[in-house]
């Protein structure tokens, strides 16, 4: 089936079985290959994306549920190398990921989160973000979030 | 031979021979193979037409595929064994999950059997005046027709959402799980659990004591 959606900015259509996961049509046909594959079971948070501005893990999310939706994947937070999204800033500042894998998953749910909450706690990150970093990198992903909580603050201020 | 040597001899094959019999007095029998199969009878139904619907009503009403969706506190559960949801998942303010960790976050409008997620229109939490862990068949009846409990719905209305809410006849059709073994289903069928419903409320709506 046909489907048409807005990806980073971009309007695209696809024609896929509408059960195909949006992760597949991201990565396979649209060669976007930042968002990952991890265990196929939306369990681990690695494929987290965002449709019309919420977390969405999309192993778990059939094609045909994005027709007509805004969706933003790890390429799309910031597109100008100059002016990152706080969340990468900040990640490159707290040097966050040790084999990376799944931290495009993290940041995409830091970003969800920061939307909604610009000053999370430390209990509104436990609540938030329960993504798996087999690496084990979530003290300094909490750092992270914080700080990037602080930049975006200056930021919008 | 000594007569002292044929006396022992004897002595021990008497003793030996007592042995075999009280071995062979107290070895179990071994179960008779047959082809007759034995099934419990079926429950008698009530007398009483609106008890009776109660009861084939509980059966789906109190079944796990909903109760883990009731839950007693701000957390809910999942699996046959109705474990506490992984991951920490928490009701948020509206029943529908955390800010950013939502129940959409994971669960769709339908059943994703390639992931193993389940799903339905409007997957959330029941809030938690409708808690029913952990409650009777009659609790949980006494809750859900208690309009201070349940948002101020009226019998129909209660029976509306029993029978129409896709989210609660989401019980029949559970898909699989992430093993792909298809959930366990309600004992009784849709259309049985429909027409008890109806014929509860019919019947005046009557909550039997336990």
């Amino acid at each position: 089936m046909k489907i048409s959606f807005n990806i980073n900015g971009e309007t695209k259509s696809v024609d896929v079985d509408g059960q195909t996961p949006l992760l597949w049509v991201i990565r396979d046909i649209l060669d976007l290959k930042g968002t990952k594959f991890g265990c196929g079971k939306a369990a681990c948070g690695t494929c987290t994306i965002h449709v019309d501005g919420e977390a969405v893990r999309s192993c778990s999310f059939a094609a045909k549920f994005a027709e007509g939706k805004e969706i933003t994947t790890i390429e799309g937070l910031s597109t100008d190398e100059n002016n990152l999204h706080p969340v990468q800033q900040a990640w490159i500042e707290e040097i966050v990921p040790q084999c990376g894998y799944c931290q495009p998953g993290f940041m995409m749910a830091t970003a969800a989160l920061l939307n909604k909450i610009p000053k999370p706690t430390d209990e509104d990150i436990d609540d938030n973000i329960v993504n798996i970093c087999r690496c084990g990198t979530y003290y300094r992903m909490r750092k992270a979030i914080h700080r990037a909580a602080e930049i975006g603050g200056k930021t919008n201020a | 031979m000594k007569k002292t040597h044929l006396i022992t001899i004897v002595a021990l094959l008497l003793l030996l021979g007592i042995g075999i019999n009280f071995n062979g007095a107290t070895a179990k029998k071994a179960p008779v193979k047959t082809n007759i199969v034995t099934t419990p009878p079926p429950p008698v139904p009530h007398p009483d037409p609106s008890i009776a619907a109660f009861q084939e009503m509980m059966k789906v009403v109190a079944h796990k595929r909903c109760v883990n969706c009731h839950p007693a506190g701000d957390r809910p559960h999942q699996g046959e064994d109705s474990h506490v949801h992984n991951f920490g998942v928490q009701r948020g303010e509206d029943g529908h999950g955390t800010v950013a960790l939502k129940c959409s976050t994971c669960h769709q409008k339908e059943n994703n059997d390639f992931s193993g997620v389940p799903g339905a229109p409007h997957w959330h939490l029941a809030p938690r005046s409708m808690g029913w862990e952990g409650l009777s068949h009659r609790e949980i009846a006494l809750a859900m027709t208690d309009t201070e409990k349940n948002g101020g719905r009226s019998i129909e209305e209660i029976a509306k959402h029993l029978t129409e809410d896709p989210l609660v006849l989401w019980a029949f059709e559970p898909g699989l799980n992430h093993e792909g073994v298809p959930r366990e289903k309600p004992p009784i069928s849709k259309e049985a659990y429909i027409e008890a419903v109806k014929k509860w409320v019919e019947t005046g709506a009557k909550i039997p004591e336990e």
